[in-house]
């Protein structure tokens, strides 16, 4: 997982999604480099979680390819998907909320573990599933509220088990659907550092609408507007680009 | 030959159309309220018990119109002061609520009218040959049945699309998690909805009983049927509930009038496996295995198309 | 384990925690020898039996409900089935004269139900929800109905039945009289609970509670819902097969009753009623709904109609069933609050219980009049000697059932408030999460 290795993580092939006559996504190519943190950015209804959805294998792209380390994902299930290293995460909170935060994060941690459909070994007996799923507890800082059903806790404290879920299982592709939306100006600053540090070294896509999350955390950003990549470069060309401006950031400033 | 395909086929739809006019008002209540109302054939077998008791007291043709009223008022009591309440704990309990409901109105019309089929009869007005094919006698209240549930079906369509809370329906068959945002009258339209739906069901018990048999299992043997209607229809999907209601009252209806068996296309089984499960295959025959047609037709579906026929949307 | 890591995690159970849970179950079995010396006539070791097979039969069905979240309105083809192929297994048992002893059958009967839920499990657990639910309910209809067709095994309308005493005999257990049953029963109730408790505790059993929370974030995580809900539906059809091997060894006859869609209703009352939400619930619900059945049907005509009111009045004011109702008072027993809420139920039972009086009088009354119009109006019900035609019957009646409407309608709102506070100060103390 050393950074900036030459590969690519996700790569999307002239990707395009319809629903019936509508079509929300228009003839994507993306590049995501392995290590990058890469942030995707466009006014509401852009399509920007459809884009998730087709890559997390939510829903399927109606023409084009996705691929995950060189390998076609699209057509697969998202638990397939999942099991090769791509987890993420949803902009509406969804966690297991009869569960207590433990056994969220300890069933975010069992196939990763090796644990499969196991119905001979007992779940506590099982070191590396609580060992794992401690360290999450402690990354999230939510060691306190461990025994809380997580349908309890309060919405920051929801927006991180919801990171703490996607990130539990290893998976080296991380990919994040607003992860501060709602949150107060001090509750983002404390997930941008918990993000920042979650994903050292993983390749991070994150959708984000607050536009100081994505200028200090990304690598480089894309900019979809109406199911079309308009730009995409580093956060410096981003800024520069006019058409970008005119669309996108043009409407902020004004 | 040919007299067995008209007369079964007329049967067939018959029986299909009836189907409809509980699958729809279900189909309906689910893509509103999210709930599959496990009561619906309960409120077909009061809508035969409450036309019994008041053609009795009244006449059939008033007991066509005061028993669907009835039937869809104690619905419309039962969305509003029982699923309304049990909403807030999902939709299981919503679709247990209506189980128990189910068991308890079977013990009422048991209690009230008993366990044996209560004499339903055609009204006088109807009760003749309506015609003659080859050489069996079409009953009148037959064609009458046929054209109820067809001017029902009419009516249904223009509701449907020329009114406002046809529209409400349309969207919520369409777009099943926007029925949140209607508004404040909210509770009057799923109540309305509801009450409408069970006095269609109603009016189907109506004009079956008399044709068919009126006894308190009536509807512990069509609920099952109805639910596959839905299930291989597509759940949520009306043109689907239409396909599927013909479909099974065709399929059923030619099955009962078949007499084929294997034994009957191969000739008898070798007196060897006579005693054995191998001989209750054999010499079934299609019309004995006709109740089980709906089922079997339903896991094909599932294999073939889990989705059911016109389905979209899983639950 | 890094210290930092080993601190966040939950406490191991301790020596002394290990030492209550296996004396906890030590005193079971203790409890389960003692019981027949207690009670030892015919009839209580019958009820104790069907008991013990009503407990397994709910508890295999709550893999389904209560773990899984999956609504099954056909669990009785796994019981019907496992029943039916026991019978079999006696006869052919036997005939040959296997050396296979009585108490080895109800294996036979379990791996029954397996083999049917293998078969039938993976095209219904395709859909989770409302579809699953109707799904099981066609796939029961069908079986049920094909047994009445497939006269050869399943006997039609009159059953199969068979001889227990004739099987191979293991320590010169005839298994004839009911004592011996009892045992029986009892032995393989406690299996399979502890079988059952064990799978809540494994890796499966975990993610089978992720399904039914959130069937969709399951995907994320690595896992196939589809395939959790079929183990799940596996394991409930193999524990059901059992319970219906027992009630066949019990009867000794299986009939197509075992399979209808009244045993399917009864499991899933006694289970629902129980409490879903607990291990514990259906153990309650079973042995409740056994011994309210027994009971009932000797007291009134029409018990099934107060079985179904029953139902209806859980699920609409106890959805946690009856183990919720009291797992609910834990954190005020805890914090020591729960004082402050008896004197509002005491004062919110009196009319409540006025108005159950009334609503059972009403029944009984009208029932009087629609099943035996020609009989002596002075009936007995519930013990309870009255004159069905005497206006001063109905006017109570009435009196009864409006008057506790209104009152208990009052008192429950103070019972909500007391309870309220009683829960709020429990908090206080920091004991409700």
């Amino acid at each position: 997982m050393s950074q900036f290795l030459k590969g690519t993580a996700i790569e999307l092939r002239g990707v395009e999604k319809t629903f019936g006559i509508t079509s929300v996504i228009r003839n994507v190519d993306l590049k995501v480099a392995q290590g990058e943190r890469h942030a995707l950015i466009g006014p509401n209804g852009a399509g920007k979680s459809t884009l998730f959805n087709l890559i997390s294998g939510y829903m399927k792209p109606s023409v084009g390819q996705i691929l995950l380390r060189d390998e076609t994902i699209s057509g697969l299930p998202p638990y397939q998907i999942n099991r090769r290293g791509l987890s993420r995460s949803f902009q509406v909170t969804n966690v297991f909320a009869n569960m207590t935060v433990w056994e969220n994060i300890r069933c975010a941690v069992l196939w990763a573990t090796g644990q499969r459909y196991a119905f001979w070994k007992n779940i506590d007996n099982l070191p590396e599933v609580r060992e794992r799923t401690a360290q999450i507890l402690v990354d999230i800082s939510l060691t306190a509220r461990r025994d809380v059903p997580a349908g309890l806790l309060t919405y920051a404290e929801q927006r991180a088990l919801e990171i703490g879920i996607t990130i539990a299982g290893g998976a080296d592709v991380i990919l994040l659907d607003e992860p501060t939306a709602g949150m107060s100006h001090a509750e983002t600053e404390r997930a941008v550092a918990l993000i920042r540090r979650l994903t050292e070294g993983r390749t991070l896509l994150i959708v984000e609408h607050d536009m100081s999350v994505v200028f200090g955390l990304a690598d480089r950003i894309s900019v979809l507007v109406y199911g079309q990549i308009i730009a995409s470069g580093t956060p410096e060309e981003i800024r520069g680009n006019k058409k970008v401006k005119e669309a996108y950031l043009g409407e902020e400033a004004a | 030959m040919l007299e067995l395909i008209v007369i079964s086929t007329l049967n067939g739809v018959l029986f299909g159309m009836l189907l409809f006019l509980m699958a729809s008002g279900l189909t309906v209540i689910f893509s509103m309220l999210g709930v599959l109302n496990f009561a619906h054939a309960s409120f077909y077998m009061l809508g035969a018990f409450f036309g019994f008791q008041i053609s009795r007291w009244v006449g059939f043709w008033p007991a066509l119109l005061i028993a669907p009223l009835l039937a869809g008022a104690i619905g419309a009591g039962v969305e509003r002061y029982g699923l309304r309440r049990v909403h807030k704990n999902g939709h299981v309990a919503e679709l247990l609520f209506t189980f128990g409901l189910a068991f308890a109105i079977e013990e009422i019309v048991q209690i009230i009218w008993g366990k044996s089929p209560v004499d339903f009869r055609v009204p006088p007005l109807l009760d003749f040959p309506a015609f003659t094919i080859f050489s069996t006698n079409y009953p009148a209240f037959k064609m009458f049945m046929l054209a109820v549930s067809i001017v029902i079906f009419v009516g249904l369509l223009v509701v449907l699309k020329k009114t406002r809370i046809g529209l409400i329906v349309q969207a919520a068959l369409t777009h099943p998690h926007m029925v949140g945002h209607l508004g404040h009258n909210v509770g009057r339209i799923f109540m309305l909805v509801f009450g409408v739906g069970t006095a269609l069901a109603a009016v189907a018990g109506v004009i079956a009983g008399p044709a068919l048999v009126t006894q308190s299992n009536m509807a512990g043997l069509l609920g099952p049927i109805l639910f596959v209607v839905v299930v291989v229809g597509g759940l949520g999907s009306l043109p689907g509930a239409f396909v599927a209601s013909l479909l099974i009252g065709l399929v059923q209806t030619f099955a009962v009038s078949m007499n084929g068996s294997l034994a009957g296309a191969f000739g008898p089984l070798s007196p060897d496996y006579a005693a054995t499960w191998l001989s209750d295959i054999w010499n079934v025959t299609i019309a004995q295995i006709a109740p089980i047609m709906p089922y079997l037709l339903l896991v094909l579906i599932l294999i073939f198309r889990p989705m059911g026929l016109l389905g979209t949307r899983d639950t | 384990m890094s210290d930092l890591a080993s601190s966040a995690a939950p406490p191991l159970p301790a020596a002394a925690d290990k030492l209550k849970f296996y004396g906890l179950w030590l005193a079971v079995i203790v409890a389960l020898l003692v019981l027949p010396k207690l009670f030892s006539s015919g009839g209580s070791l019958t009820t104790f039996s069907l008991i013990g097979i009503s407990i397994i039969f709910a508890l295999s069905y709550n893999i389904l409900l209560g773990q899984t979240g999956m609504l099954s309105f056909g669990h009785a083809v796994y019981y019907g089935l496992g029943g039916f192929l026991a019978i079999h297994a006696i006869n052919i048992v036997a005939k040959n004269k296997f050396a296979i002893p009585l108490p080895v059958i109800p294996l036979i009967g379990g791996l029954t139900g397996l083999v049917f839920a293998a078969l039938l499990g993976w095209v219904s657990t395709r859909r989770s929800g409302t579809a699953f639910a109707m799904i099981s309910l066609g796939l029961a209809e069908l079986v049920a109905s094909s047994a009445l067709i497939l006269r050869t095994f399943f006997g039609g309308e009159a059953g199969v039945s068979a001889n227990r005493t004739k099987v191979f005999r293991l320590f010169d257990w005839s298994f004839g009289p009911q004592i011996q049953i009892y045992y029986l029963v009892a032995a393989w109730t406690l299996l399979a609970v502890l079988a059952m408790y064990a799978l809540t505790r494994t890796p499966l059993g975990r993610m089978c509670n992720a399904v039914r929370d959130n069937p969709e974030r399951v995907q994320f995580v690595g896992y196939d819902p589809h395939v959790i809900r079929y183990l799940a539906f596996c394991f409930s059809g193999f524990f059901a097969g059992i319970a219906g091997a027992l009630a066949a060894i019990n009867f000794e006859i299986a009939n197509s009753a075992y399979l209808g869609a009244v045993q399917s209703g009864t499991v899933l009352f006694a289970t629902y009623i129980g409490g879903i939400g607990f291990f514990i619930g259906p153990i309650v619900g079973a042995i409740f709904v056994t011994i309210l059945s027994l009971g009932l049907s000797d007291l009134t005509p029409v018990w099934q109609l107060y079985f179904g009111l029953i139902f209806i009045a859980v699920v609409m004011y106890a959805p946690g069933g009856l183990t919720g109702l009291l797992m609910m008072h834990r954190p005020l027993l805890r914090a020591g609050t729960l004082t402050r809420v008896l004197p509002s139920y005491a004062v919110a039972f009196v009319p409540t219980l006025a108005m159950i009086t009334g609503l059972m009088l009403a029944i009984e009354t009208i029932v009087h009049f629609t099943v035996n119009p020609g009989d002596d109006s002075h009936i007995k019900s519930f013990g309870i000697p009255f004159d069905a035609a005497s206006p001063y019957i109905w006017a109570m009646a009435a009196m009864l059932i409006f008057g506790g409407f209104y009152l208990s309608r009052k008192t429950w709102t103070r019972v909500a408030q007391a309870w309220d506070e009683a829960l709020s100060s429990a908090r206080d103390k920091g004991v409700a999460a």
